[in-house]
């Protein structure tokens, strides 16, 4: 049951698109591997792609508002993508702010935003 | 007439299973994909809260017809310590678990009626319900 999220190396940024229904496990493995992976490639952007995920609960807000913490120690900026409309709408509804969070409507817009960030 | 089906909550993949299972339903029940976000949410707040503060627990989908309103109804239930002050649960930015789980004043937003019942050493039994629009 234990499935890993591929990281994608792209010149100096890291590619990762979550396909499938994050549980708790897979989410935690994910923090480890992004960031031994920062470490081991020294990029110094992460885009991360959620256009396949139809909900975000509490538990995997914190734990993509950790990777961007983590990632910021790490030296590197973090843009999130593709967020469906009903994804946005309960997380508000919800309660949670992601704030200070990069992002964009997609990949395209969100590397572009990366290289604007790491530019300045 | 009531239609239901549960999972009972003992590890984290049955938060999992509990969420997919609401899901399916409210998909079934035809609700749009902004509420099948709601529901599922939902579902797996109070899942995990069954999971962290009670340990074990069950969560139980009936689907409702109303004359004309349909709709679905989740219900929450363990066995655990309970709830003391109920209140306090209820307000925004309440959580005794350092940070994790939005906490129930998101939940009760999720959905269109909410009802915690609880009793200290007994249990808590929280009713959720959306209808279809």
């Amino acid at each position: 049951m234990n499935m890993r999220i591929p990281i994608l190396k792209l010149y100096d940024t890291l590619i990762v698109s979550i396909q499938w229904e994050l549980d708790d496990r897979t989410a935690l493995q994910f923090q480890e591997d992004l960031m031994e992976k920062l470490h081991e490639t020294e990029a110094s952007g992460v885009l991360i792609d959620l256009t396949a995920i139809d909900f975000i609960d509490s538990f995997i807000a914190k734990v993509i508002g950790d990777v961007i913490q983590m990632s910021s120690l790490m030296g590197a900026k973090v843009v999130i993508t593709g967020i469906q409309p009903a994804v946005a709408i309960t997380l508000i509804e919800l309660g949670i702010r992601l704030e200070g969070v990069l992002t964009a409507l997609d990949l395209e817009n969100g590397l572009d935003k990366l290289h604007k960030e790491l530019e300045d | 007439m009531n239609e239901r089906s549960s999972v009972e909550i003992y590890t984290e993949w049955d938060v999992v299973a509990a969420r997919q299972l609401g899901r399916d339903e409210a998909k079934s029940i035809g609700f749009g994909t902004v509420d099948q976000a709601r529901i599922t949410t939902a579902i797996s707040e109070l899942a995990r809260n069954i999971y962290l503060y009670a340990g074990t627990g069950k969560i139980e989908i009936r689907r409702l017809h109303d004359g004309v309103k349909k709709g679905m109804m989740i219900i929450s239930s363990d066995n655990g310590p309970g709830i003391p002050d109920v209140r306090k649960v209820m307000e925004d930015g309440f959580t005794t678990s350092g940070g994790l789980g939005a906490g129930m004043p998101g939940v009760q937003r999720l959905v269109d009626e909410f009802k915690i019942e609880t009793e200290v050493g007994v249990g808590t039994t929280i009713t959720a319900i959306k209808w279809l629009r």
